[in-house]
């Protein structure tokens, strides 16, 4: 089975939520996928919409450019809305 | 536990001294209980340890179905019959969860199989017993299954990203496997005849024993603990948990009003656990080498298996490539 596509499964657990990844599947096409998907990853309702997508077509950040690609965020607080300090009287904002 | 045995590899831990730098840094993600993932750097034994522990537990997964195959066409109602062939279709799902996993290391689902049919990648040993009689369902379920759970919930935090995730869901599902065993179990146990009762005691005196061997052998008696323990791709000790299995089992036998063939058993005041007799090592060590009594059976059934399949993988591929010739023109 190793010679058939490996896919990667993506399940909405519910509706309005993302999809996740939750693991992959081999199969002969997509429309098997889903097929292996659904009976490995929801038997137990987990899911009310499946992804799969060859996992070959993925493309990945390499685990050595994390400090380029995510370090620069790391000082710009004032981004974040717990930067700006208002005055109690302003109330919720 | 379904992994017996892992080989790592290693004789002797390195020292930090040892180590190369990068080395030095991984086992220092490690010790910070920061998850390794497929695409990380690891050392190379690391990678195999893995991967032979990720097989193995696959294996049992799939091996663990035959066992339980046995009863289906004979289950005393429509609802065991469903119970047990969703318990059997859990199983197959948890082997291919742990392939999947083991695939993100860079192994070959198809190498890994067909080295197990070869009798070069082991599977758990408690799989090469028979199961005799329907009570033996229910003992599975709730001892075998019970103990894998013992230690899969600690390997729900090993060391390798992909592996703990699996295990998290693993966990969730064997848990309706140990109740529904040990809901069978009482039913034969309040509303069964004496045959049934004493169906279900035999069934108990037959798996007690191999079901405590699945935790291995004391540690130190496993020389691979050491180095998968610094990895932290094991996170207790075999004895450990075998403890902590026959302490949670115990109290749960007693209601069902039966026995274990232990004339050693008994609990300690004073450590606060069971004290049991001592395990018969040689039969673990024969089973484990292909001795066992369905040893050649599994395996035999399991290459069997993917012969009778070959057909239905062919037309598949058939198929799919028939589909994609009539979408592309």
């Amino acid at each position: 089975m190793s010679d058939w596509t490996l896919f990667e499964v993506f399940v909405r657990s519910k509706h309005g939520l993302n999809h996740k990844h939750v693991g992959s599947v081999h199969a002969a096409d997509a429309i098997m996928a889903i097929e292996n998907a659904r009976e490995l990853y929801t038997r137990r309702s987990e899911g009310v919409s499946l992804w799969v997508v060859p996992s070959a077509l993925i493309t990945a950040s390499s685990p050595d450019d994390k400090e380029p690609l995510f370090d620069p965020a790391d000082d710009k607080v004032y981004r974040h809305a717990s930067f700006y300090e208002l005055p109690p009287e302003v109330g919720h904002m | 536990m379904y992994a017996q045995l892992v080989d790592t590899g290693v004789k002797r831990l390195k020292t930090l001294d040892e180590m190369s730098e990068q080395e030095r840094a991984f086992q220092a993600k490690i010790d910070a209980e920061i998850k390794i993932e497929a695409k990380n750097w690891m050392p190379d034994a690391y990678r195999q340890t893995l991967i032979r522990q990720i097989s193995q537990h696959a294996h049992s997964e799939i091996v663990g179905m035959l066992p339980e195959a046995n009863w289906v066409t004979r289950a005393p109602s429509l609802k065991r019959k469903l119970q047990l062939m969703a318990k059997i279709q859990d199983e197959a799902g948890h082997g291919l969860y742990l392939y999947s996993a083991m695939e993100t290391l860079g192994a070959d689902r198809d190498t890994e199989i067909s080295r197990m049919h070869a009798g070069k990648a082991k599977y758990s040993s408690i799989f090469n017993y028979p199961t005799l009689s329907w009570a033996d369902m229910g003992a599975v379920g709730w001892l075998v299954d019970g103990a894998a759970i013992v230690n899969q919930v600690v390997l729900q935090r090993t060391s390798y990203g992909p592996y703990a995730r699996a295990m998290v869901r693993i966990c969730k599902e064997e848990s309706f496997h140990q109740r529904q065993g040990y809901e069978m179990l009482l039913t034969m146990m309040r509303h069964g005849t004496q045959a049934q009762k004493d169906m279900v005691q035999d069934a108990i005196n037959r798996l007690w024993w191999p079901s405590l061997m699945m935790f291995g052998p004391s540690d130190e008696h496993s020389p691979n603990s050491a180095q998968s323990m610094a990895w932290k791709i094991k996170r207790q000790g075999n004895d450990e948990l075998r403890q902590r299995f026959v302490d949670q089992t115990i109290p749960q036998l007693e209601l069902l009003g039966c026995t274990v063939p232990d004339p050693d058993l008994k609990w300690n005041a004073e450590t606060g656990h069971y004290d049991f007799g001592d395990i018969q090592w040689d039969e673990f060590y024969e089973v484990l080498k292909g001795n066992g009594p369905c040893n050649q059976e599994r395996v035999a059934t399991r290459k069997q298996a993917i012969e009778d399949g070959a057909w239905v993988r062919e037309a598949a591929v058939a198929h799919a490539r028939k589909h994609h010739n009539k979408n592309a023109a």
